[in-house]
């Protein structure tokens, strides 16, 4: 079996006819296990390339294997894949109309056809972990956006899926409420989960990836260990990047 | 005074002349119903096709594959299906059901019931697509990156959202929809107002009857609209 996870080969992503080349040949792997922190400027097309990983925008040209399966072809199942992606997003996007409970049972019951109380169970064990077990019945309105987050977390995870995407989980979020949730992430990882995150958060990047992705202008400039990218950048580019965002 | 109460019996105790009227409310009632139910469950298909088609038209022209050629000749079919029905008035629509379509037909108010019901479709559709385009495209996304596929992302995450986005303008178009079938008379439907010119004819009374055919209209649309009021304060609480 192929200890890649995610295989993406030649990925190209143009808009507007191709005046605009968000992805401009993207290789790379997620192998299984690890976790993976796409950093670049602004518009250089990282949510671009974590949102083609499931498929949320559809590529150019170009091919993303997931599991070895060619999830850009015609006659894929994309629904299938995606049950086996989580995603977890900047404004978290949790359902208003619904509690946190039910937020987390909806699609484990009508995808998965799990019972009520199974899911139930499932997603209040998963409460538990992240301390908002006792908001269970609150709507997504009464939570701060920390908890929202959260939740936004544990909801991708009563799927059970085999990868879980991040694209800038704490970017929309006050200062003092950034760290509960990276905290989260940091036990994910710690658990094993694979991961690939889209983040600004550069100490996370440190501390937590097993390798580190530098994107600008739609293609990778430089990839390595956060030792690699952080302490011997190569790239004129990596270098200038990382005089700016770290002070 | 006495002359006016003696008036009042003429017009609508004598031959029990009362029971043509609460015909008419009743049957006023069953159009706007049935009309209203035809409508909602037409209007949430087209919307629901039309969004559909204007929010995935790019990707599946590039996913390739029949589906896009089949969404888009069902999206043209609801195009000229809301601009026939929104251009044209809704008593020819109406006689056109009843003289043509179903020329057959005993009983007028089924085929009412159809011709609003066909009519108010083409309006609901529309309220409804601006309620589907007014959920955040977020939710779209996330419901997408569960696993669920259109259809269930629609069902049970966009649907119920943008039925509680658009449920006062609903209730209005049902409001709407009341006074509108006063004109079911014209393919000989005794609704409310038929039966106040039934009345008025037996009668050679125009004064007494029409004025209570109005204030009947009037009392089931005030009580209506301070319901709908009341929903909407209630909604906007549940909000935040
Ligand atoms: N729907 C779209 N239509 C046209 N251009 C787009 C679209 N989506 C993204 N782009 C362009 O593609 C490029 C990459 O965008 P992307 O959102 O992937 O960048 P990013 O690295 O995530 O930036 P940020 O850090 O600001 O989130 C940008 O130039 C953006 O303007
Ligand atoms: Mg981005």
């Amino acid at each position: 079996m192929n200890d890649n996870i995610i295989e993406v080969k030649g990925l190209k992503k143009h808009y507007t006819g191709g005046a605009v080349r968000a992805l401009d040949g993207i290789d790379c792997e997620i192998r299984r296990g690890e976790v993976v922190v796409i950093v670049g400027p602004s518009g250089s097309g990282k949510s671009t390339l974590l949102r083609s990983l499931n498929l949320l925008e559809v590529p150019t040209e170009g091919q993303i294997l997931f599991n070895g399966a060619d999830i850009t072809a015609p006659k894929t199942n994309i629904n299938k894949h995606r049950q086996k992606m989580g995603m977890v997003f900047q404004h978290f996007n949790l359902f208003p109309n619904m509690n946190i409970i039910k937020n987390m049972t909806l699609a484990p019951t009508k995808i998965l056809g799990k019972s009520e109380a199974d899911a139930e169970k499932q997603a209040e064990e998963l409460l538990v972990k992240v301390g908002l077990v006792d908001r269970k019945e609150a709507y997504p309105s009464q939570l701060s956006g920390g908890q929202k987050q959260r939740i936004a977390i544990v909801r991708a995870l009563c799927m059970e899926p085999e990868v879980m995407l991040f694209d800038e989980p704490t970017s929309a979020l006050d200062p003092e409420m950034v760290g509960e949730v990276l905290d989260v992430m940091q036990d994910l990882a710690k658990q094993g989960m694979t991961m690939v995150v889209v983040t600004h958060e550069m100490g996370f990047a440190k501390e937590v990836a097993d390798r580190v992705i530098f994107m600008d202008e739609g293609v990778i400039i430089e990839e390595g260990t956060p030792d690699d990218i952080f302490n011997n950048p190569q790239s004129e580019r990596l270098k200038s990047f990382l005089s700016k965002v770290l002070i | 005074m006495t002359e006016f109460i003696e008036e009042l019996k003429f017009v609508f105790l004598d031959d029990n002349r009362y029971k043509l009227l609460v015909e008419g409310f009743f049957n006023t009632l069953k159009i706007t119903a049935g009309a209203l139910l035809i409508g909602v469950v037409i209007g949430i298909v087209v919307a629901a096709i039309r969004s559909s088609y204007d929010k995935n038209k790019e990707t599946m022209k590039l996913r390739g594959g029949i589906g896009y050629r089949v969404l888009a000749v069902i999206n043209a079919i609801c195009k000229v299906y809301l601009t026939v029905i929104r251009g044209t008035p809704v008593v020819v629509q109406l006689m056109i059901c009843y003289f043509i379509v179903f020329v057959s037909a005993q009983d007028g108010v089924p085929v009412a019931i159809f011709a609003f019901g066909i009519n108010s479709g083409a309006y609901v559709a529309e309220i409804f697509r601006a309620g589907i385009m007014s959920i955040d495209n977020g939710q779209f996304e996330a419901g997408r990156s569960l696993g669920f596929n259109y259809f269930q992302t629609m069902r049970y995450i966009i649907i119920p959202q943008m039925f509680k986005a658009v449920l006062p303008t609903l209730c209005n178009e049902f409001i709407a929809l009341i006074k509108e079938t006063s004109v079911a008379g014209y393919v000989g439907v005794s609704d409310l107002t038929k039966s106040g010119n039934v009345i008025a004819g037996r009668t050679f009374e125009y004064f007494i009857p029409l004025l209570t055919v109005a204030a009947i209209y009037l009392i089931i649309v005030s009580l209506l609209t301070s319901l709908v009021g009341k929903l909407e304060r209630r909604l906007r609480k549940s909000e935040r």
